[in-house]
C-alpha cells in the first residue's frame, strides 16, 4: 500500500504531535527520578554529575520528616482496615438483604461523602472532632477518613457483589453451613478481588491527604508526610529542591510498592460466576 | 430419608402470588418432578423446601417436623443448582467436601470421602483442578457430588441438567435414575422438560400459575391428563387438540368438525354431564396414536399436507384441517406417506380423550387406576 503525500505528512505530523505530548507527561517523572541523586538540583532536569545519596542522608537526619512516614503508615493503614471491613460488610448487606430503598441509601451516602471529606464541611468536622475530645489524636484522623471513603468503596463493592450468584451461599447453607461460615468460606473469597481494589484506593487516598490531617493534628509528632513535607521548605517559602526531591521519592515509594505488590498478588483479576 | 409434605402452602411476593395454596405429600423414598412452565412456581416451590424463601402461609413438613421456619442448615437436605454454584476459589476436592468441613470432619476423613464420591461420578482424577478448569458436565457432577457426599434426608434439584448439551443430558439423567434405583432417595426434582420428567419421576406434579394441577404416576399424566393444559404440556409432540361438537345419536356420541369423522363413541355419563352443560367439547388424540388411513374409516382425521418431517426412526406429518387447525401426527418411517395434497389419519377409539367445555378431562365409565 502507498500513501500518498498528503496521508504520509498527516502520519509523520500525528506521530510527532504524540511524541511531543508524551515527552511533556514524562518530563516530571524525569526529574522526580534524577533529582534526588543530584546535589545541586534545580528545577530544571539536569542528570546528575556526580550521582550522590547526600540528599537522602541529610533527609534521614530529619526527625520530623522521618517520624511523618511513620504517621503516613499508621493513619493509612488504620483508615484502610477500617474502611475496608467496614464496607465489605455494609455492602455485602446492602446487596444480599432486601430493604426496601436500599440503592436509595447508597446514592445519598455517596452524594454526602463528597461533602464530608471535603473543604466545605473542615469546620463542622473540626467542632465535632473537638467536642467529641479527639482533637490531635491519630483516631479523629482515621475516622474522618473512613467516613469520607466509606459511602464510594460501599458504592464499588455493592456493585461487584451484586455481580456474585447469591448460589454461593444458599448452597453453603444448605450444605450446613451458617449464614456467617458461609460469608467467611464461600462469599468473601469470592469478594476479596473487590475488596483489593477499595484498599488499593483507600490507601492511596489517604496516604496522599493533606488537609484533614494538617486541620485535626497539632504536634509535631502525629503529622503524616504530606504535612511534614512542608518541612523542607526555608522560612520564606521556598523549597529546597534537593530535599525535597529526596524525600517526595521515599514518600511514593509505599504507594508504588502496594501496586507492585497487589498486581503481583492478585493481578487485579476478579473470579466472577463460572461461566455456564 | 424422609417425607416431604406442604400443607396449603402460599408464598407472595408483594401481591403476586407465586404458589397459591399448594399441598401434596411425597412419600419416602419418592422421586417427584414438578414439571410446568416458566414462572409457574417451581422454584419457588423448591427453595422453600429447602429454607431459602419462606412461605407467606401455610406449612412445611420434612419427615415428623414442621421445619416451616427452620434455618437451611439445620433441614439435613442437599440440593444442586441449576448454576451448579461451585466455589470458584476451590478446588474439586474442597468444594465436594465443603458439606463436610461445616460438619467439623477432619481433612484427610473429607477428602477420602469426597474421593470416594468423585470416583462414582468418575471425576476423581480432576480433584485437584478448579471449577473454572473443567467441562460443564464435569461441572453438573461435581455440585452432584457434593449434594451427595453427607447424608441427606431430602435431595432437592434445580433444573440440573439444563446448562447441559443433549447427548450429556440423557447420559445424566440416565445416572440420576440409576442413582435413585440405588439409593431410594427421596427427591424433589424440577424441571419444564417433560421428557426429563416421564424419564425420572415415580409421580409428576405439573403445575400452571402457582398451583398444582395434576399430581400423578407419569403413566397417568400421559395417558390420562386432568386438563388440557396437561394434555398440552406432556408429550412431544404435544397431544393434538381438537375442538369439537358432540351430539348424541343412536345412545352413542358423534364428534363433528370440519376434517373430524369420530363416530359412535361410548355414551359415559361423564359426557351425558358435559354435554348437559354444553356440546363444545375438546377431543385429544396423541400424534403417536394416529395412523394412516382413508377418509372412509370410522375415525379419522383429514386436511391438508402441512409438514413432513423425518425423524429417523419416525416420522412426524402435520396436516391443516379445514378451519386452520393442525393436526400431527408421528408415524413410522416404514409407512409410507403419499405426497398427496390430501391426507387421513385413523385412530382406535379407545385412545380418544375428550375434555369438557372447561378443559377438564371426562372419565370414560367404571376406570381403573392405571
Ligand atoms: N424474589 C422474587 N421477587 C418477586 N417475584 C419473584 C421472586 N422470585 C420469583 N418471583 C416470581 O414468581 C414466579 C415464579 O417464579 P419461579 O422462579 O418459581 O418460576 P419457575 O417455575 O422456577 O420458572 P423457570 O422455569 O423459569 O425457572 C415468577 O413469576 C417470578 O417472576
Ligand atoms: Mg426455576
Amino acid at each position: 500500500m502507498r500513501l500518498s503525500f498528503g496521508q504520509l505528512l498527516a502520519r509523520i505530523g500525528f506521530s510527532a504531535l504524540a511524541a511531543i505530548i508524551g515527552i511533556l507527561f514524562a518530563l516530571p517523572l524525569i526529574w522526580f527520578i534524577f533529582a534526588p541523586f543530584n546535589a545541586r538540583a534545580e528545577l530544571g532536569i539536569a542528570i546528575p554529575d556526580p550521582w550522590t545519596l547526600q540528599n537522602f542522608m541529610t533527609v534521614f537526619g530529619n526527625g520530623f520528616a522521618m517520624r511523618g512516614l511513620l504517621n503516613s503508615l499508621i493513619q493509612s493503614v488504620g483508615g484502610v482496615i477500617l474502611v475496608a471491613a467496614a464496607a465489605t460488610l455494609a455492602a455485602y448487606a446492602l446487596s444480599r438483604s432486601s430493604i426496601p430503598g436500599k440503592s436509595m441509601i447508597t446514592y445519598i451516602l455517596l452524594l454526602f461523602s463528597s461533602v464530608v471529606s471535603g473543604t466545605a464541611a473542615m469546620v463542622p468536622i473540626f467542632l465535632i472532632v473537638s467536642s467529641v475530645g479527639l482533637m490531635d489524636t491519630h483516631i479523629a484522623v482515621i475516622l474522618v477518613f473512613a467516613g469520607g471513603l466509606l459511602p464510594t468503596a460501599m458504592f464499588i463493592l455493592r456493585d461487584f457483589i451484586d455481580g456474585i450468584p447469591k448460589t454461593y451461599e444458599e448452597s453453603a447453607m444448605v450444605a450446613g453451613a451458617s449464614p456467617v461460615q458461609a460469608f467467611f468460606d464461600v462469599a468473601l473469597p469470592v469478594i476479596r478481588p473487590g475488596i483489593v481494589v477499595v484498599v488499593v484506593w483507600a490507601f492511596v487516598n489517604i496516604w496522599g491527604s493533606f488537609l484533614i490531617p494538617f486541620i485535626l493534628l497539632r504536634s509535631d509528632d502525629l503529622m503524616p508526610s504530606s504535612v511534614a513535607i512542608y518541612s523542607f521548605y526555608s522560612e520564606a517559602g521556598t523549597p529546597i529542591v534537593t530535599l525535597l526531591a529526596a524525600y517526595s521519592l521515599i514518600y511514593s515509594l509505599p504507594v508504588v510498592a502496594l501496586y507492585l505488590f497487589v498486581s503481583w498478588k492478585f493481578g487485579f483479576r476478579f473470579f466472577g460466576g463460572i461461566k455456564a | 430419608m424422609a417425607s416431604v409434605e406442604f400443607q396449603n402452602v402460599t408464598k407472595s411476593f408483594g401481591s403476586f402470588n407465586a404458589v397459591s395454596d399448594i399441598s401434596f405429600k411425597v412419600a419416602d423414598g419418592e422421586f417427584i418432578c414438578l414439571l410446568g412452565p416458566s414462572g409457574c412456581g417451581k422454584t419457588t416451590s423448591l427453595r422453600m423446601i429447602a429454607g431459602l424463601e419462606t412461605p407467606s402461609s401455610g406449612k412445611i413438613m420434612i419427615g415428623p417436623d414442621d421445619v416451616t421456619h427452620l434455618h437451611p442448615k439445620d433441614r439435613q437436605i442437599s440440593m444442586v443448582f441449576q448454576d451448579y454454584a461451585l466455589y470458584p476459589h476451590m478446588n474439586l476436592a474442597d468444594n465436594i467436601a465443603y458439606p463436610l468441613k461445616v460438619r467439623g470432619e477432619s481433612v484427610e476423613k473429607r477428602h477420602k470421602r469426597a474421593k470416594e464420591v468423585a470416583d462414582v461420578l468418575k471425576i476423581g482424577d480432576l480433584l485437584q483442578r478448579l471449577p473454572s478448569q473443567i467441562s460443564g458436565g464435569q461441572q453438573q457432577r461435581t455440585s452432584l457430588a457434593r449434594a451427595l457426599v453427607y447424608p441427606s434426608r431430602v435431595y432437592l434439584f434445580d433444573e440440573p441438567l439444563s446448562n447441559l448439551d443433549a447427548k450429556l443430558r440423557l447420559e445424566a439423567r440416565g445416572f440420576l435414575n440409576h442413582l435413585q434405583r440405588d439409593m431410594g432417595m427421596t427427591a424433589v426434582y424440577v424441571t419444564h422438560d417433560q421428557a426429563e420428567a416421564m424419564a425420572l419421576a415415580t409421580r409428576i406434579a405439573v403445575m400452571d400459575r402457582g398451583r398444582i394441577v395434576q399430581f400423578a404416576p407419569p403413566i397417568e399424566i400421559y395417558r390420562r391428563p386432568a386438563t388440557t393444559f396437561v394434555a398440552n404440556f406432556v408429550g412431544n409432540p404435544p397431544m393434538n387438540m381438537i375442538p369439537v361438537e358432540g351430539i348424541v345419536e343412536s345412545e352413542q356420541l358423534q364428534l363433528r368438525a370440519h376434517g373430524v369423522l369420530v363416530r359412535n363413541l361410548p355414551l359415559s355419563q361423564g359426557i351425558k354431564a358435559a354435554l348437559g352443560k354444553g356440546a363444545a367439547l375438546t377431543l385429544g388424540v396423541r400424534p403417536e396414536h394416529l395412523s394412516m388411513g382413508t377418509i372412509n374409516d370410522t375415525n379419522t382425521l383429514s386436511g391438508n399436507l402441512f409438514a413432513n418431517e423425518n425423524m429417523g426412526p419416525e416420522k412426524l406429518v402435520t396436516f391443516e384441517r379445514q378451519d386452520g387447525g393442525r393436526v400431527t401426527a408421528r408415524i413410522f418411517t416404514d409407512d409410507m406417506v403419499e405426497t398427496t395434497e390430501n391426507v387421513a389419519f385413523t385412530f382406535d377409539g379407545a385412545h380418544a380423550t375428550l375434555f369438557d367445555a372447561e378443559g377438564k378431562r371426562i372419565a370414560a365409565d367404571g376406570e381403573r387406576p392405571l
